[in-house]
């Protein structure tokens, strides 16, 4: 597909976006939610390009979330806590990183779950700082200095996540297309090859992990302004598995793709999961093996498909 | 230091007895998980499910036999049917109808198959057994308990954790390693584990052993539950956390080493449940501490070997 | 001419019991092409892989252009101007000819340069240069795991060269190469290589190829080099021919 294409649909579904949140007031909170993963979704998919795939993801977002958390009440500006959140996130992506991109595959798809559990079990530990499962409330926060009411609060996040939700893909778009992007690829056909070029395989991982844990810092930014009360959940093994999910969902070929699948998968989840409340995480298992199994393009994949079709 | 003695003597020694009952039941999970990678080269992330799954059978089974009127000691085999019925339903069903698949594909998608296998199982246990803990020890009642001197002391502790926990886990040890060393079949499974063409080449059924491989891991993870069932009460998310845990142990020892599961499992499990006496904030952090300690002194794990690639 | 470029001293490095380098003693000389041949198992590669970082020798020295490169990384070692083709050809198989080219242009000119396009003009330009060079310009848009093995052989030969180096080391460069468009490529290639100036060390089973392109002919045997001279006098050495061409005519046709 040509950029101009990929640009095109890109704005239709913005505008989709903005005419149901306009039309559906109730709406605008759970697209917010939406953008918000996909932003994290998006990072997932530049390891999945790696070939890596990380159970542990959530550890970022719930990072930069707790942060926001206990920041709120001083600098009660949205305008600084979200780039604290994605700051924060991003410099321990850098220190787990360090340690991580030594390691393939599954290591590396264990190792991110076995610190995010840490990290969740210290959250829920740690009852004096974190309140434990109770979790904290986030003060609603300014926006360069103003109070907005409760409207504009939640227009004024869903802007912000519209933003930067658009500002984010078209950033990965660039960084997929340069070099550095393109050896993540290199990383899962033939690694050997860039250390005897000269490039540090370690060095491509890393840059790449550490964008992808600003981008989950930025998605746990906007969740804990937008959802005003953080818990341990936010870091727990299923947050991080949704993650994984809407990649796969949503289709891992192009950076539209981790949003159209946040989207339908927050969308399905306000009807059903409700319904299914018990069964949730045993029907986003089913139709993960039905997408891997039987749709490996995932949802943007078959817009691809069918765009190919017209033309 | 003498004196630090005379005051944390006695809990010093509760520490390492706990220890030693808790790392054999880590023991028989992780030799399990270990034993199916090293054979299938697949990391089977719903390994902890299993655990969860045949405590929750045994747990039903032994409240089942209490209530028919069964004798007391029928507690014991009790645990080694749920095991048994667990390993033999669930290990054929997932590696024929999932793993049998995917043996071809990606590393990362192999991983993402068994974490939606995750996912669905974490699912079917709350579906099955709810929320609520649960709870049946009639196997370790039956036994009682037993006075363990420790220097002019002594610690009463029951012989269920002092005898049939670590004597099982040292059968497993002991016969697995007769068996694979010892024995055509076990010999068999070693061969395609070192080197999978030159044995499928040499006409061993590949087949056969794995499903043959992967019903006996997902029955040793079984049987770690349905022993750990009497000690502690079951409750959601003990999958997950067995999984990590195994994984920690299987990353401290190597992937694929058996004996080095075993003394992985007991620096592990030696070290949480000295945590869990005298520094009770550490206890979740203990385990990785040692995983990750032990990674960058050696990325490969204590036993672990460096897989050189051709080229 | 007759000026040094590599030099290894008393290269040893057994895997269990077999020697694969047991006293490897050889200077490259600058500007030269020198044939590494000998039966499969005498440590050819072997010699290919301690020089570029991938095995470390367990004793002896490695010096290039007078510095000591034993103990290097094969990024460092690279970046010093060793390059090197693989037996195997080592392509990115999800990209095209031209995307693998231009990687190993963005590898000499600077990765983690600023977002813009790997096929950026000046990359791909000189990606497209290089290709044509080598004759693969109408297979540059075609994705690497779709090329046949001649192909990739030269695709993996035009990544090496692409990174610039002084030295390139090309294991068995025609291997798996159509025998009627054997000496086409090879004449193309020696074309490139001097052009650019490149020292190249090839390990070759093909006694034409040695004979026609080889400047100088090293004969390995089971860790050692047993001859070492002109092809002419090589070639015609009694007991190379018995030991080496013997049996590697018996394996060439064995392969074909």
């Amino acid at each position: 597909m040509n950029s101009r294409t990929e640009a095109f649909l890109a704005a239709l579904l913005a505008l989709a976006v903005l005419a149901a949140a306009s039309t559906t007031p109730w709406l605008v909170f759970v697209l917010t939610l939406a953008l918000a993963k996909g932003i994290a979704v998006l990072g997932i998919l530049l390891l999945l390009r790696a070939g890596q795939v990380s159970f542990g993801h959530a550890l970022f977002v719930a990072f930069s979330a707790y942060t926001v958390a206990f920041l709120a009440p001083k600098l009660g500006d949205a305008t600084l806590l979200l780039p604290i959140g994605a700051l924060f996130a991003g410099v321990l992506g850098l220190l787990v990183g360090l340690f991580v991109v030594r390691y393939r595959e599954i290591f590396f798809g264990m190792l991110n779950l076995a610190l995010s559990m840490v990290f969740y079990s210290l959250l829920e530990k740690l009852y004096t700082i974190t309140k434990g499962t109770d979790g904290i409330r986030v003060p609603a926060a300014t926006f360069l200095g103003r109070t907005l009411d409760r409207h504009g609060y939640e227009w004024a996040l869903l802007l912000t996540a519209l933003a930067l939700a658009i500002l984010c893909a078209v950033f990965a778009r660039f960084y997929l297309a340069s070099p550095m992007g393109q050896a993540l690829s290199g990383i899962k056909t033939r690694e050997a090859r860039l250390e005897f070029m000269g490039v540090s395989a370690r060095r491509v991982l890393l840059s790449a992990y550490v964008i992808s844990a600003v981008m989950a810092g930025m998605s746990g930014a906007l969740i804990a302004m937008t959802s005003r009360h953080v818990t341990p959940h936010l870091g727990y093994w299923t947050a991080s598995g949704e993650l994984v999910f809407i990649a796969i969902l949503g289709g891992a070929g192009g950076v539209i793709g981790p949003f159209l699948g946040a989207i339908v998968f927050e969308l399905v989840r306000v009807y059903a999961a409700a319904s299914f409340a018990d069964a949730w995480q045993l029907i986003l298992g089913v139709v993960l093996l039905l997408v891997i199994l039987f749709a490996r393009g995932g949802l943007w994949g078959m817009v691809l498909k069918l765009c190919g079709r017209r033309a | 230091m003498a004196e630090w003695f005379a005051d944390n003597g006695l809990l010093l020694g509760l520490a390492l007895l706990d220890g030693l009952a808790y790392a054999a039941l880590v023991f028989m999970v992780a030799v399990g998980l270990n034993l199916v990678f090293g054979v299938l080269r697949i990391l089977n992330v719903a390994h902890g499910s299993l655990f969860a799954i045949g405590g929750y059978t045994a747990a039903s089974l032994g409240a089942f036999a209490a209530a028919r009127g069964l004798p007391d000691w029928m507690a014991l085999p009790v645990l080694l049917l749920a095991a048994v019925i667990v390993g033999g339903i669930a290990g054929p069903l997932i590696e024929r109808f999932l793993l049998r698949r995917i043996y071809s594909e990606e590393p990362v998608l192999q991983l993402l198959v068994t974490f939606a296998l995750f996912m669905i199982l974490e699912d079917v246990q709350k579906l099955v057994w709810g929320v609520q803990p649960l709870h049946h020890d009639a196997a370790m009642r039956w036994l009682g308990t037993v006075d363990v001197p420790f220097g002019t002391d002594v610690i009463p502790f029951t012989a269920y954790q002092l005898y049939v926990l670590p004597g099982v886990a040292l059968i497993t040890l002991v016969g697995l390693a007769w068996f694979l060393r010892r024995t055509l079949t076990g010999r068999v499974i070693v061969a395609v584990t070192t080197d999978r063409e030159a044995a499928t080449a040499m006409g061993i059924d590949a087949k056969k052993i794995f499903l043959l491989t992967f019903t006996f891991g997902a029955g040793l993870a079984a049987l770690g539950g349905a022993l750990a069932s009497p000690t502690a009460a079951l409750v959601p998310g003990v999958g997950a956390g067995t999984m990590v845990l195994s994984f920690a142990v299987v990353a401290t020892a190597g992937l694929g080493q058996v004996e080095g599961a075993a003394i992985a499992a007991l620096m592990i499990g030696l070290g949480r449940s000295i945590a869990v006496y005298f520094l009770p904030e550490a206890e979740v952090l203990v385990p990785y501490i040692i995983m990750v300690g032990v990674l960058l002194v050696r990325p490969n794990g204590l036993f672990g070997v460096t897989e050189t690639r051709r080229i | 001419m007759s000026e040094v470029l590599l030099s290894a001293k008393g290269l040893r490095l057994a895997f269990g019991g077999v020697k694969a380098a047991d006293g490897i003693d050889l200077d490259v000389l600058d500007g030269e092409f020198l044939a590494i041949i000998g039966p499969n198992g005498a440590g050819k590669t072997t010699f290919i892989n301690m020089t570029t970082g991938y095995l470390k020798p367990q004793g002896g020295e490695i010096h290039f252009a007078g510095e000591r490169i034993l103990g290097l990384s094969p990024r460092a070692i690279v970046r010093r101007g060793i390059a090197r083709s693989f037996q195997l050809p080592q392509l990115f198989t999800e990209h095209t000819v031209l995307e693998n080219a231009a990687m190993a242009v963005a590898a000499r000119e600077g990765f983690f340069s600023a977002l813009k396009p790997l096929l950026r003009p000046a990359w791909r330009e000189e990606a497209m240069d290089l290709l044509a060079r080598f004759g693969l310009t109408a297979i540059a848009g075609t994705r690497a795991d779709a090329l046949n093995e001649g192909a990739r052989k030269l695709a993996d030969i035009a990544m090496a060269v692409a990174l610039r180096p002084r030295l390139l080391l090309m294991d068995e460069p025609t291997s798996g190469v159509a025998a009627s468009e054997k000496m086409e490529i090879v004449e193309r290639l020696a074309t490139v290589l001097r052009d650019a100036r490149v020292t190249a060390v090839f390990v070759e089973h093909d006694m034409e190829v040695v004979g026609r392109f080889a400047d100088r002919v090293a004969v390995w045997s089971q860790g050692r080099i047993a001859a070492l001279g002109q092809p002419e006098r090589i070639l015609n050495d009694p007991d190379v021919r018995r030991e080496v061409i013997g049996i590697e005519t018996g394996g060439r046709h064995a392969a074909a």
